[in-house]
């Protein structure tokens, strides 16, 4: 069920003549996890601070339980922030870090002191009121940082590529944490990140944003399985993407020789990019295969190998487990369904 | 948030302490007033150029330059000191080179002339000796003298913050391929210390091109330097065009010298003070 | 060994050389006889003196307030100024900032020349508010030349996290802004008051009769000839600015062990 929270509708917003943000619609629903994905300057960033209200969108529309919140300033809206590097206030100590929020709601020192130690037991942290700010790991001045923002109680938490700061296996463990707190609360998270496998792990829906709009919007199945075009096919995870020609329904050419997939819809003979995960192709005996190649390259990455493959005039990237010496003649096979047509993006 | 409207009340304090008295001065450097009203006129910057003001100037840049070379000589050395120190006590001697800096100038120029005056300090010891001692103040060379005190640390410690900056590894490769102690001070230290030496540069000569204190307290009344002939200008020949006109080639010359420093002043890299 | 020893003897040479008349200054505000080379035995006649002397009492006087004042209201002024320059687009910012150097490079006696002609000209009679005026104009800058680096260097996402937690902008910047900036506006402070005790040049041309600080007050006692009363009040000065460093070395070890601390 989609109780939806917050609404994006036709938001647009430039700076200094730069058009950061085109047409934003979103909808955002209670209790999801929703990651804004995308490389650096696409928007993901600027999207985040609209919605805390720390800028204030050109036109559009911000709805938040159904009110619109467009010029309601940051502190007047019952949604919390969690900043890269953190944005600790490092002249307070850890607790008057995470009182600060309370105080100002001139909650009682009882209530605030007992809030305090909860929230500090849910970020494993108990025990470290007194800290100095300057004196935490970077993973646990993360951890208040997230503290300052939970114990607010806010019905949605805004996270800002929160993780970027700390080496990767931190990394890994946080993001369990994260996912683990958000579950156990049951509130809304709205994380950004480039980290295509972070995004991957955590999110009940990924928002894939380029150049200011968005790509695709859905679960991690879905923008993996079936990305809408070239550019999130190629965001998420590695693919090889070839020019092809769309012969007719079910049927594409590229690579000189057509193929049977399973995509219909397009003009006929219409130039199309064709995607293939390098998981997804076969490697055979050089006389099974539907293409042969010679293998250029090998590499070998812990899980599987990488080789690259040259094979009519084009380089495949191809994972497997299996690994064929440089210079084997190998057959490559591709099964229909993993065969993606998309559009061809047109280059503004 | 408009928060950049802060500023506003300092850009009007600006306007009306320092852009417009430096506009006055440029107006009286080129305006005449008199019974008939007011004139422009090059009169002003004609008689800087008399032999006796050029005489002046050429004394005033002499002196400068001389006592930015002796500083430079004896600074360039002190500060390379000061920097190879170990950590522990080196702190301890930039902080005691520091102090006497920290005391009013005039009161430092006024130590020496207690120590030069014709029954003072040095003359005294110097009598025991059996040396009786020419005038000792009152001369050029005190005020030479007096202006190297005074601005020492401004050479030193600029030339100190980039020398400590310098990365021992850089030193450790160039020995490593094969420089004497001399070719790496020729090669390496002593070019990556040019920032620091150019604003050593301009922090003494600026100020010693500009004085007319330690000239008047170490070179007597009638020791005159560009300063000096401002300063007369002002308060006794009441002659506001020409001292003007003086401040005007005043100003010009120390840009003109900023100009030629800054050249050499990566992106700020020179410590000077800050 | 003997390059160890050529430094030691060197450093010694200069140190000798930037102490010794700062020492023979304060030695011979305790001699008894009027002479500064003859030790004649140990007096503190001439501290009695100057405390009896009504002219070196009200320059200090006005040393002191004009020191306090213009630093206070500069610090004041400064710190405004440096959040509004901090927050202004790049051509104008870059505008402000480098008239701020202005005062900085521009000669002190040219500074002073151009504030006298200034209160002549509007008929501002020249005393103790001229002189306090033009000390916050040269104060300006090393307040704001203190402050802006700690703007430069603070997180802005500080101020926006405060907003988020619910705090007023007004709230987030005195709990949270001024807070983190303050060690710059301190040292301001200071700097600022340091250079209205030491200044000479620009207070000589912007005063008025009657009104001096202690350095014109020396300056026109030392061209009349020495006096060992001058000895006594320097020597105070002096003990008073090494305490000053003092406070401000120890604040800044402090901060720098803070900084270790994090690492």
């Amino acid at each position: 069920m989609h109780e939806e929270i917050i609404r994006l509708v036709n938001v647009s917003k430039s700076f200094d003549d730069q058009q950061v943000l085109q047409d934003i619609n979103l909808s955002i629903g209670r209790n999801e996890f929703v990651t804004l994905l995308g490389p650096s300057g696409c928007g993901k960033t600027t999207t985040l601070r609209i919605i805390g209200g720390f800028e204030i969108a050109d036109t559009g529309d911000v709805i938040f339980e159904g009110k619109k919140i467009n010029n309601l300033p940051p502190y007047k809206r019952n949604l919390n922030t969690v900043f890269q590097r953190y944005a600790l206030f490092t002249h307070m100590n850890v607790y008057e870090n995470i009182a600060f929020g309370l105080k100002i709601k001139n909650m009682d020192k009882k209530d605030i002191d007992r809030k305090v130690k909860e929230v500090l037991r849910l970020v494993n942290l108990s025990g470290y009121e007194k800290r100095e700010i300057n004196s935490l790991s970077g993973g646990q001045q993360q951890r208040i940082a997230i503290a300052r923002a939970l114990v607010n109680e806010p019905q949605v938490l805004l996270l800002d590529e929160p993780l970027g700061a700390l080496d990767l296996k931190l990394r890994k463990d946080m993001q369990l944490e994260l996912k683990k707190i958000q579950q156990s609360l049951g509130i809304t998270f709205i994380y950004v990140t480039h980290d295509q496998e972070e995004a991957l792990t955590m999110s009940d829906t990924i928002v894939v944003m380029k150049d200011g709009r968005i790509q695709q919007i859905g679960t991690p199945q879905d923008i993996y399985n079936e990305p809408v075009n070239a550019f999130v096919a190629d965001f998420i995870g590695e693919s090889n993407i070839i020019d092809g020609v769309m012969v007719k329904d079910y049927y594409v050419e590229f690579a000189g020789s057509g193929f049977e997939c399973v995509d219909k819809g397009f003009e006929p003979n219409e130039n199309v990019d064709v995607v293939i995960r390098p998981e997804d192709i076969k490697l055979v005996p050089a006389e099974e295969g539907m293409i042969e190649g010679v293998v250029e390259s090998v590499i070998f990455k812990g899980v599987h190998y990488e080789m690259i493959i040259y094979g009519r005039g084009l380089r495949w990237m191809v994972h497997s487990t299996m690994m064929e010496p440089v210079n084997t003649k190998v057959g490559m096979k591709i099964t229909p369904y993993d065969i993606h047509i998309m559009k061809k993006v047109t280059e503004e | 948030m408009k928060k950049h409207l802060m500023a506003y009340p300092y850009a009007l304090w600006i306007l009306i302490f320092i852009i417009v008295p430096l506009a006055l001065i440029l107006f009286y450097s080129v305006f005449s007033i008199d019974a008939e009203g007011i004139h422009f006129t090059l009169e002003h910057f004609r008689r800087v150029f008399e032999p006796i003001y050029l005489a002046v100037f050429f004394r005033s840049i002499k002196i400068a330059a001389i006592s930015t070379a002796i500083c430079l000589i004896l600074g360039y050395p002190m500060a390379m000191i000061l920097a190879s120190k170990n950590l522990s006590k080196k702190s301890l001697l930039v902080v005691l080179f520091v102090i006497p800096m920290w005391m009013n100038f005039l009161a430092r120029t006024y130590a020496w002339m207690t120590l030069l005056e014709k029954n003072g300090l040095i003359a005294t010891i110097m009598e025991f000796f059996g040396v009786e001692l020419p005038s000792l103040l009152y001369t050029e060379n005190t005020v030479i003298l007096g202006m190297v005190y005074n601005f020492l640390p401004f050479m030193v410690l600029p030339i100190y913050s980039v020398l400590v900056k310098i990365d021992k590894a850089v030193l450790e490769a160039a020995e490593d391929l094969g420089a004497t102690p001399i070719i790496v001070f020729r090669r390496v230290i002593f070019p990556l210390s040019l920032p620091g030496v150019s604003s050593g540069i301009i922090m003494v000569f600026m100020p010693a091109l500009t004085t007319f204190v330690i000239s008047r307290l170490l070179g007597g009344a009638h020791f005159t330097l560009i300063g000096n002939l401002i300063e007369q200008q002002f308060l006794t020949t009441m002659d506001w065009g020409f001292g003007s006109a003086l401040s005007v080639v005043l100003m010009l010359m120390i840009m003109v010298s900023m100009g030629v420093a800054m050249r050499y002043e990566k992106e700020n890299e020179g410590g000077g003070l800050w | 060994m003997v390059k160890t020893a050529l430094k030691r003897i060197y450093t010694f040479l200069i140190f000798l050389f930037l102490y010794a008349p700062i020492i023979v200054l304060i030695v011979f505000s305790f001699n008894e006889s009027k002479s500064r080379a003859h030790w004649t035995g140990f007096t503190f006649k001439w501290y009695v003196e100057m405390f009896k002397d009504q002219q070196i009492m009200t320059s200090l006087y006005y040393t002191v307030t004009i020191a306090l004042a213009a630093s206070v209201i500069a610090t004041i002024l400064g710190t405004i100024a440096a959040i509004g320059i901090h927050y202004m687009k790049k051509l104008p910012r870059t505008i402000m900032t480098n008239l701020t150097y202005l005062p900085v490079l521009n000669p002190d006696i040219v500074t002073g020349i151009s504030l006298m002609l200034l209160f002549i000209l509007v008929k501002f009679p020249r005393g103790f508010f001229s002189m306090l005026l033009a000390h916050i104009t040269f104060n300006l800058p090393y307040v704001i030349l203190s402050v802006m680096p700690k703007l430069k260097q603070l997180d802005n996402h500080l101020y926006d996290a405060a907003l988020d937690l619910g705090a007023t902008p007004g709230y987030a910047f005195r709990k949270v802004i001024l807070p983190q900036i303050a060690p710059g506006i301190f040292t301001g402070f200071l700097l600022a008051m340091t250079m209205s005790i030491d200044d000479f040049v620009i207070s000589f041309f912007t005063t008025g009769p009657g009104v001096s600080n202690l350095a014109i007050t020396i300056y026109s006692m030392a061209r009349k000839g020495v006096s060992p009363k001058i000895n006594a009040v320097l020597s105070i000065l002096f003990a008073g600015v090494i305490l000053m460093l003092l406070i401000i070395n120890n604040r800044m070890s402090r901060d720098n062990g803070r900084k270790e601390n994090a690492v």
